[in-house]
């Protein structure tokens, strides 16, 4: 057991009549990279947006159980989701932009939150924001350009950038590579892993190459159950169960 | 060998024949269409092109002080001055019926047309003046051509003894043909040479304007809300039902709306393009909310799931981020409601804009007219120069339409946005 940051306790998320999630226990250091795996449809994806509660967006999705980052109850009813995604970052599967400059993708948090004071605060804020996603050096000179001119990895950067610029607590991503080539998804890797000392992260990857690259814990869910959690390298190398093994192995999934 | 022509088999020559029909009847069916715009749009605009210029005969009138008294223009008698200078033309006529036919060849409406010359240029008084007048309609169309003289005298609008007069008058040099101001700068009349659309485009243009002002906000606030904010139940869906029941309700029924609720409960000025407006607006807002709805729609979900990770409220996303994606389409829906607005008669013709509307109105609260309406009450007229402004009047309203297309392209082009 590491000191847990993310604490999921006997967490089961129902869509309808359809249960999406049983009874996961899982806890989620702070300050390091954890990775959601397994097979389509296992819920990972819904674990994670049980944590910044983008499952409230679908009405039919019910919670049940206690979820906290650091032990604030996730779904007390005295929460305010606004206040919760402010310090819960999310970057998703495409990236996606705003259909606006640079410059104003990275600053939108940053109004909306009223955290900058004066124009050149804004644009401090800002480019911090870009440098600590690598991206500076692409678009320093190109911050009036649209968003979505930018490369499928550059636009990813700019999401990573864009959820930065708030100074989260947590990043959720949702397989944030899936979109990207292999030299893109190099880069975001190496970004992702320099984010580690400052952020408590969790990712959701199919590759499970990525997640042993990346991750310092993994764990593996599969159809709707938490089946294994664990050190990266000892999922990988020496995992407990054997539905793990089989699905590392390429067996199932 | 391999054969890759035609010939190798596959049934390839039917199939290549059964694409050739069906491309070739594709084909056939737009040049019918297309053949049947141009007919359309050809005869209106052969039939409505003359009203551009008219005949004006120039008439000498005595303009002395003993005529016209410099202090008191107002008391004098055009009407008599008219009669007199045409009589000086043609000292001749001596009957009664001729005397009559004879001053039937200027309007009706010279001798204020007299009056507004004297307006327009005081120094005409104080002797005798040669001024231009507009020909009435039956000269007009003699002078056009367009009365066949073929016909026994009894079944023509110009007698013999006109076309003498007017043979003499054109010897003298006292017609002319010039370009036809009546037609832009007026407002209806009982005598075609004389009346104008611009009373009827300015109600028209009022009555969009309140229009625009009523079911723009409205629809995209309504459209807005259902889309994005509504959540699904019950409820929601028999709104959704019921907007789009009222696309399709007939127009007149919000004529009858209007006239029963704006007119008769809450007392609105009968005729006003202030009541046509707001039935107008009745009738676009589904439309509008429609097409909203649908541009809505169409924006990528990315966008409000990326602006709600951040943190912003559900408004600030969809204002933010939504609207300004959305907004090219809902102005293009709207502009393709109000150019339906534009065309529509029925609703019109029950809360009283069916008018005779001479003055150009110069507010939403006074009697007006609109254009497809005018064109209805002069498709009506039985005087056959209505014929001609008639196709006029559709001409003007089609160049509106056709400006408001238009004008909903480009705003498109400008705003869309690519992702």
């Amino acid at each position: 057991m590491d000191k847990s940051y993310i604490s999921a306790k006997g967490v089961n998320v129902f869509y309808g009549d359809k249960q999406a999630l049983f009874d996961i226990d899982l806890n989620i250091g702070a300050k390091k990279v954890t990775a959601l795996i397994g097979p389509s449809g296992c819920g990972k994806s819904t674990f994670l947006r049980s944590i910044n509660r983008m499952n409230d967006l679908i009405p039919i999705c019910r919670f049940d159980g206690s979820l906290q980052i650091g032990g604030q109850e996730l779904y007390d009813p005295e929460v305010d989701v606004v206040a919760l995604r402010a310090q819960v970052g999310m970057v998703f599967q495409k990236p996606n932009p705003f259909p606006k400059s640079i410059f104003e993708n990275v600053a939108y948090g940053l109004k909306i939150h009223g955290l900058a004071s004066s124009k050149q605060e804004m644009q401090d804020r800002v480019e911090w924001s870009l440098k600590s996603a690598g991206l500076w050096g692409e678009v320093a000179d190109r911050l009036d350009e649209p968003g979505n001119s930018l490369s499928g990895g550059q636009q990813q950067r700019l999401c990573i950038a864009r959820t930065i610029a708030v100074q989260p607590k947590v990043i959720l991503m949702d397989e944030p590579c899936s979109a990207l080539d292999p030299i893109a998804t190099a880069v975001v890797e190496d970004l992702i892993d320099s984010l580690r000392k400052d952020y408590t992260i969790v990712i959701v990857t199919h590759s499970m190459q990525q997640a042993a690259r990346i991750s310092q814990r993994t764990a593996f869910f599969h159809l709707g159950k938490l089946i294994e959690v664990g050190n990266t390298k000892d999922v990988f190398t020496t995992p407990r169960e054997e539905q793990t093994q089989n699905y590392i192995t390429g067996r199932i999934g | 060998m391999i054969d890759f022509t035609k010939r190798a088999g596959f049934n390839l020559v039917g199939r290549h024949r059964a694409e050739h029909r069906f491309q070739w009847s594709g084909r056939f069916a737009i040049m019918t269409s297309l053949a049947f715009l141009a007919f359309m749009v050809g005869s209106i605009l052969i039939e409505g092109s003359g009203v551009v210029r008219q005949w004006q005969i120039a008439v000498t009138v005595d303009l002395g002080p003993e005529v016209v008294d410099p202090d008191d223009i107002d008391a004098a008698s055009f009407g008599r001055i008219l009669k007199t200078g045409l009589m000086g033309h043609f000292p001749d006529v001596q009957t009664r019926r001729e005397k009559k036919k004879l001053f039937n060849l200027v309007s009706p409406e010279g001798s204020f047309e007299i009056r507004e010359q004297i307006a327009a240029d005081p120094s005409l008084l104080g002797g005798r003046q040669t001024l231009w007048l507009t020909a009435s309609d039956d000269l007009d169309l003699y002078l056009r051509g367009k009365v066949d003289i073929n016909l026994p005298e009894k079944q023509r609008r110009i007698s013999n003894v006109e076309i003498e007069w007017i043979k003499d008058l054109k010897q003298a040099g006292q017609t002319r043909l010039v370009f036809n101001r009546n037609f832009f700068t007026n407002g209806d009349s009982r005598e075609p040479e004389i009346a104008g659309i611009l009373s009827a485009l300015v109600g028209s243009l009022f009555s969009l304007a309140v229009c625009f002002v009523l079911s723009f906000p409205i629809g995209i606030g309504a459209a807005v809300y259902l889309e994005e904010f509504a959540g699904s139940n019950w409820l929601t869906d028999l709104v959704e039902v019921n907007i789009n029941n009222l696309a399709a309700v007939p127009s007149i029924v919000f004529g009858l709306l209007g006239l029963s609720v704006l007119l008769g409960y809450m007392g609105l000025p009968r005729s006003s393009p202030l009541v046509g407006g707001m039935v107008l607006a009745l009738m676009t807002l589904p439309t509008i909310i429609i097409a909203a709805r649908a541009s809505l729609k169409s924006v990528p979900p990315s966008f409000k799931e990326a602006a709600l990770a951040l943190g912003a409220t559900p408004v600030q996303a969809v204002f933010h981020h939504i609207l300004p994606v959305a907004l090219p389409g809902m102005l293009t829906g709207t502009i393709v409601g109000m150019a339906q607005a534009l065309g529509e008669t029925a609703p019109l013709l029950m809360i009283g804009m069916v008018a005779f509307i001479v003055d150009v109105p110069q507010s939403v609260l006074e009697p007006a007219t609109a254009l497809p309406v005018q064109i209805f009450l002069w498709a009506d007229a039985p005087e056959r120069a209505f014929t001609e402004k008639t196709a006029a009047a559709i001409l003007v309203l089609l160049v509106f339409l056709v400006a408001m297309n238009l004008i909903a392209i480009l705003l498109r082009r400008k705003f869309e946005q690519r992702f």
